[in-house]
């Protein structure tokens, strides 16, 4: 120990590295901790009541089917958004490029406001699909088209760094032996952007689940049908029931940091696969 | 959570797929996926976007002016700067300690800190909410003492803060760590050898070279500090006047049927993300333009 100090030419280690871990233990552990202390006063079998009531397992259902459906729209279209930023020229390209980081910087209210109008049934989607009999505002529809807006730029974000660096060489060596064109998508470069592709999915179904702000407003929130699992704390939050509250926050508290995980290991795994620090 | 945040330097490759035969595809095939990708890009981006203003002029400047000037909205537009300018300085320190911590020394644990670092991003912004009422809130840890002592943390404007904080938490050190480790820390020690103390050397030689990197985790903090919703929404308790930021003035004016005046009010916080978007393409470019000129001078 005494050895590595005396070759530590920077200063500073110790005053910045105390520093760090004493201003994420009080902004971010100790009250995440308070979270799990919480649940710990309840019995086990007063917890499980909590997490399956009916209200509450439908709401994982609807938070959880919607999240991984949206995830997976945005997996495909934001491959399709990210392939063409990358690969062909268009006008307004730059302009297109900077927006779909939009839903990063609007905030979800907004969001949340502006996509019921649209698909409110006499809103500028709303009306045509209203024909159809499609109706999106005030259904879990509506929660779906809410997180596929809040999800896509994590697809388009991760995949696009890996799509530029990728070498032509490859393509030419795949066309040059006969291989077709999607032969050459489907066996050369998807293999090389799966786990950046996965990781963008994961990401977005991450950050779905949690969403709150710009779900509510479409949601129409109608118990059993369209309450997500983040609305069914605070509902238990307003009834001043701050157990069954933390009792769910447990739920999904443990979900994200099986995410988190998974996460890492996608990202360890993109930058085995490409070379790629991240 | 961060590759999906921080800095993304290419330049424009098109040129390079579209010249050769082996990485273009037929041009129906090339429009179709063009088309889908931009429809797409319409119907679930711009069209939100554009929504938003439209929906906030439809009954004329003047109700759009009146909303914007209302007591209520000034005072949320007050608390919204007051909650960024806290939570910005305060981040921006963590975020350079925590970066000249974990880029310049190698210690045991590292991975899992940076891990615990990413936490706030993967966390509900309700749990965000949550987690100090049940430290701060009447029936939480330190709830009897607060009340004893006439301190209100919940339901004032310390747990707005607080909330923010926690929810900008990683941005600035997660944009810094990636930096300063590609960088190394030949400099810094080149400095310190020749006799500069260590702000010094932070100053004239860190600095410098991650001043780009710095201002965009700045900017993304800052635009989150101030659109943040549910994570506020829970420890604000809405209070008209006293409580209640932007985004959950739009709230409010929402719920009472205030289309107009809702969609006014949102029209700024979405001019704040189309400046924040300006911004940071604007760095992103300068950050290129930088890194290709140290890869020339290294050349």
């Amino acid at each position: 120990m005494s050895a590595a100090k005396t070759f530590r030419v920077l200063p500073g280690f110790n005053l910045t590295l105390g520093y760090t871990l004493g201003y994420l233990s009080l902004i971010v552990l100790i009250p995440l901790a308070a979270v799990f202390l919480k649940t710990a006063e309840l019995s086990f079998g007063e917890f499980w009541n909590v997490v399956t009531a009916p209200r509450v397992v439908a709401s994982y259902k609807l938070s959880f089917g919607m999240s991984l459906l949206a995830a997976a729209i945005n997996a495909v279209f934001g491959l399709m958004l990210a392939w063409a930023l990358v690969r062909y020229s268009f006008p307004g390209k730059k302009l297109i490029d900077a927006l779909v980081d939009l839903p990063f910087a609007l905030p979800t209210a907004v969001a949340g406001i502006s996509l019921t109008a649209l698909y409110a049934k006499n809103g500028w989607l709303g009306q045509y699909l209203d024909v159809f009999g499609i109706k999106v505002a005030f259904t879990p529809l509506g929660v779906l088209v809410a997180l596929v807006f809040i999800g896509l730029p994590f697809v388009v974000r991760t995949v696009q760094p890996i799509l530029e660096d990728l070498d032509t060489e490859l393509e030419e060596a795949a066309t040059s032996l006969g291989a077709q064109r999607w032969q050459t998508f489907r066996h050369v470069i998807l293999p090389i952007l799966l786990p950046a592709l996965m990781t963008g999915f994961a990401l977005a179904f991450a950050r779905a689940v949690g969403e709150y702000g710009s779900v509510i407003f479409i949601a129409g929130n109608i118990p059993m049908v369209s309450e997500i699992t983040p609305l069914m704390i605070i509902t238990k939050l307003e009834q001043y029931d701050y157990t069954g509250a933390t009792a769910i926050a447990t739920v999904m508290l443990i979900l994200s940091f099986i995410l988190l995980l998974v996460i890492n290991g996608l990202q360890a795994w993109t930058a085995k696969r490409t070379g790629r620090d991240r | 959570m961060a590759a999906a945040t921080t800095m993304h330097l290419g330049g424009d490759q098109a040129a390079r797929f579209e010249s050769r035969a082996a990485t273009r595809e037929t041009p129906l095939v090339k429009w179709l996926i063009l088309g889908t990708a931009l429809s797409f890009f319409a119907v679930f981006l711009l069209m939100p976007l554009i929504a938003v203003f439209v929906e906030a002029l439809r009954k004329g400047w003047e109700t759009y002016a009146t909303a914007l000037v209302d007591p209520d909205a000034l005072s949320a537009l007050r608390l919204t700067l007051l909650a960024a300018a806290i939570a910005l300085p305060l981040n921006l320190v963590f975020g350079v300690c925590a970066a000249w911590a974990i880029a310049k020394f190698e210690f045991r644990g590292k991975h899992f800190l940076i891990t615990l670092i990413d936490l706030p991003f993967s966390v509900s912004p309700v749990i965000a909410g949550l987690i100090y009422v049940l430290v701060f809130g009447a029936q939480g840890w330190f709830g009897p003492w607060l009340s004893e002592h006439d301190i209100k943390i919940i339901f004032a404007v310390p747990g707005i803060v607080l909330a923010t904080v926690f929810v900008t938490f990683p941005f600035i050190a997660r944009e810094l760590i990636p930096l300063m480790q590609a960088q190394g820390k030949e400099e810094e020690e080149a400095a310190i050898v020749l006799g500069a103390n260590g702000l010094q050397t932070f100053w004239h030689v860190t600095l410098p070279n991650i001043k780009w990197g710095l201002l965009y985790g700045v900017i993304l903090t800052n635009a989150r500090a101030m659109g943040e919703f549910g994570a506020v929404s829970v420890v604000s308790g809405h209070i008209r006047g006293e409580t209640n930021t932007l985004p959950l003035h739009v709230e409010i004016l929402y719920n009472e049927y205030q289309f107009a005046a809702a969609f006014a009010v949102a029209s700024l916080l979405a001019l704040l993300a189309l400046v924040t978007l300006g911004i940071k393409t604007w760095v992103e470019h300068r950050a290129a333009a930088a890194w290709r000129n140290s890869q020339d001078d290294a050349s």
